[in-house]
């Protein structure tokens, strides 16, 4: 069992726990991610890594609400644990020093990025940042990556924090702005946005890499399900990945592959909340 | 009872095992096999001749004392038999239930040539379900050597090396990548053919007797590496399986509906989907599934895929179809006898000399079709099984939404990670001797699917046993082969 240290609401639905791993905080690097089962009944899902601390022995992992899952968790404290925590699993982001890099996050995709954005700046490269969200309540560890950035742009679909855009807008004035000096570009975010960011870099010839979260069971190349296709053919975002250039990701087979459980995460949603509102009632009838 | 005249013996019919009816048990997961009743277990053990130069034992991968435990059976011993059983065999529950026995005890025996051998498979399994609900003799193990041994993979590989070595006194422990221990044991084979709460029984009841150390959640290339595990231990037996699968290489393979046998079975399996909602993983299944290959991977996931659909049709006949699409004939059918027969007898559909040519899609990225080649058999191959040859001309579409991949799995390199002194084949599979299990590195061992490729849970028990006996002579200083 691994305990749950500290949570932390970043927003309604984002939020942070660090969990006691030591084996794996001992391991782990930038860009790798855990497969987390919560109980016996529960489903095995991938969460990227968003930090760790060796001393400590802890993994920080921060997720979005979005299904039956990541709703449970969501209602962890510190001092409950959770049943599995694998990793570290995938290959680590290949830090080297390249010169000028753009890192992309979007949403909840901001807490993988900013270990490698770190380990980026550690590595000598000039780190440009930018972070959006939906909204400004989404969007969260502005002052982290600002602290690992030479320059940050921060933006929302809506307007009510930064500036009014999608993240792709900034970055392709930025492609225009210094053609030639950006050198790579990390993405991480929902698979909508990285798509939309890889055709945005693709006319600029600049490598861009993502970091794919597809659906998963075991994490270790076992069943499959995870398969992504490439120019190349198919791979396992688990153990060939988690990171691709995505300029090569078959994007529309990807997203129609996130949605194959649709109806199905919608029925575990709906089981949840109706246990979710009898044991409300219950506690109330018991008070 | 009076001993009974071999004559008398050569009278009694081969003893069928109750089975649950193929009706019923299309619309369940409980246990087909209903093993044997105590009656019918004595008068099965009676036909036993105690051949003077028993072949049986010959054809176990593990040696099995065959004879000794029957005789000990029939004259209602049932501790004797118990004792006969564990001398070679920890996990006789579990064998009893997966074991070929038709190509294996059961062919050599002297009845087998009249068609009726003794039923052996199902008189070890009543021996080892009596033992898992009576506990009359629990492993023992030697005085503590305090050498240390770490194994890698839960399966049957692993769990009878770590028994056998467990035994010898030294201290043991197992690393699992999974959440539960087991291997194919929990994720591949199925509830209705191995129930997981004789697998947990059995690994429970061996590593109580053995203080036998399970760290489950541990992937062993990326917590820890070969290298750091012989920095703490003695010695290593890998026993990691082959878990990778294949997929055909034909068009369409990413389609939603398409899916290995490894994450259908595991999701079924290890994740309970089909208990969803009351488990948190969802499995689907169409109305037309075809499994492709026709091993017993494939068994399992076309008797599955019928169970899965009968369940979401409930009481209405709904049209649903399991089908099994084989490239080759019915004679080369790779599965074990009993999961052939069962199978056929619950519905499943057998399409032979058939192979798929592509999957077609939708608009929505979902299944739509499978265009399949017609085949017939030609010369022998390496194998010594018949080729299959397309026939020119004889596309044909198949209306299908779901496609199972049973093609046959290969070693996960994950395990392999920084081990450069790890000689492997060009097939991935580690190189190791085939009597000790000794790898070019020093202080390794490697035994069962991880060595052989995908091969049986029995054979795999047997390289873990030869590698437990090596181990044990190399902790006990009586050799150094490096």
């Amino acid at each position: 069992m691994y305990e749950i240290l500290q949570k932390e609401i970043l927003s309604d639905v984002n939020k942070l726990m660090v969990v006691a791993a030591p084996a794996v905080a001992r391991k782990a690097r930038a860009g790798q991610f855990v497969i987390v089962r919560i109980d016996e009944h529960g489903e095995r899902i991938p969460l990227t890594i968003a930090d760790y601390d060796r001393e400590e022995g802890t993994i920080t992992i921060i997720f979005q609400e979005v299904g039956k899952t990541t709703m449970h968790l969501g209602t962890l404290d510190p001092g409950d644990e959770l049943a599995t925590f694998v990793g570290p699993l995938g290959h680590p982001t290949e830090i080297e020093d390249y010169g000028v890099v753009v890192c992309v996050g979007g949403g909840v995709g901001i807490a993988p990025l900013y270990p490698i954005a770190r380990a980026l700046k550690q590595a000598g490269n000039t780190v440009i940042s930018i972070i959006g969200a939906r909204t400004k309540d989404l969007l969260f560890w502005e002052d982290k990556m600002r602290a690992v950035s030479d320059e940050m742009i921060v933006c929302t679909d809506d307007g009510s924090y930064g500036r009014k855009a999608l993240v792709t807008e900034p970055l392709k004035e930025l492609l225009e702005q210094r053609d030639g000096e950006i050198s790579r570009v990390w993405a991480i975010g929902p698979a909508i946005m990285m798509k939309f960011t890889s055709l945005t870099t693709k006319p600029y010839a600049v490598p861009t890499i993502v970091s794919l979260n597809t659906i998963m069971i075991d994490g270790t190349g076992m069943c499959g399900g995870c398969r992504v296709l490439l120019e190349e053919g198919a791979q396992f975002v688990c153990v060939d990945g988690p990171e691709f250039d995505g300029h090569k990701v078959d994007w529309d087979n990807l997203l129609a592959r996130q949605a194959f459980y649709t109806e199905e995460e919608r029925l575990a949603v709906e089981a949840w909340q109706h246990k979710c509102r009898l044991e409300g009632v219950l506690e109330e009838g018991g008070a | 009872m009076s001993e009974l005249t071999q004559r008398e013996r050569l009278q009694i019919p081969r003893q069928e095992m109750p089975t649950q009816d193929s009706v019923v048990r299309r619309g369940n997961f409980d246990e087909v096999a209903l093993g044997f009743t105590e009656e019918l277990a004595r008068k099965e053990a009676q036909r036993c001749l105690q051949c003077a130069r028993p072949q049986c034992v010959e054809g176990c991968p593990v040696g099995v004392l065959i004879p000794e435990f029957i005789r000990a059976l029939r004259e209602g011993d049932m501790v004797g038999a118990v004792k006969a059983m564990k001398v070679k065999n920890g996990l006789p529950a579990i064998c009893g239930r997966v074991c070929p026995q038709e190509v294996q005890c059961e062919v050599t025996c002297v009845l087998a040539k009249k068609g009726q051998p003794v039923a052996i498979g199902r008189l070890e399994r009543f021996v080892g379900d009596y033992e898992l609900a009576q506990r009359t003799c629990p492993l023992e193990c030697c005085a503590e050597t305090g050498k240390r041994v770490a194994i890698v993979g839960s399966g049957p590989a692993g769990l009878t090396c770590a028994v056998d070595v467990g035994r010898q006194g030294h201290k043991v422990t197992i690393f699992e990548s999974l959440h539960s221990p087991g291997g194919v044991l929990v994720y591949g084979i199925p509830e209705f053919r191995l129930p997981k709460s004789v697998v947990h029984g059995e690994i429970d009841y061996a590593a109580e007797c053995l203080g036998i150390g399970i760290r489950t959640d541990h992937v062993i290339g990326r917590i820890f590496t070969l290298d750091e595990l012989l920095e703490e231990y003695d010695a290593v037996f890998l026993g990691t399986g082959a878990g990778l699968p294949s997929f055909l290489r034909i068009p369409g393979i990413n389609y939603n509906g398409v899916m290995s046998a490894n994450e259908f079975l595991t999701r079924v399996n290890l994740m309970k989907g089909y208990r969803f909602p009351e488990y948190d993983t969802p499995v689907k299944v169409g109305k037309k599934v075809a499994v492709i290959g026709a091993g017993n991977v494939a068994m399992d996931s076309a008797r599955c895929s019928m169970r899965l659909q009968k369940l979401q049709a409930g009481d209405d006949d709904d049209g649903s179809e399991a089908h099994i699409v084989y490239r080759r004939s019915r004679k080369e059918v790779p599965a074990r006898a009993e999961e052939f027969h069962h199978a056929e007898e619950e519905g499943v559909i057998f399409d032979f000399l058939t192979n798929p040519v592509e999957i077609l899609g939708d608009d929505k990225g979902c299944i739509r079709g499978m265009r399949c080649i017609r085949m017939e058999l030609g010369e022998l191959d390496k194998s010594g099984r018949r080729r299959p040859i397309p026939i020119e001309g004889s596309e044909f579409e198949m209306e299908v939404d779901t496609v199972v991949m049973a093609l046959g799995t290969s070693p996960n390199p994950l395990v392999f990670v920084d081990a450069e002194g790890l000689k492997r084949s060009k097939w991935g599979t580690v190189v190791a001797d085939e009597d000790t299990g000794r790898t070019t590195m020093p202080r390794v061992w490697a035994g069962g699917d991880v060595v052989t490729g995908a091969a049986t849970v029995v054979s795999a028990m047997g390289a873990g046993k030869r590698s437990a006996a090596d181990i044990d002579r190399f902790l006990e200083g009586e050799i150094d082969p490096w």
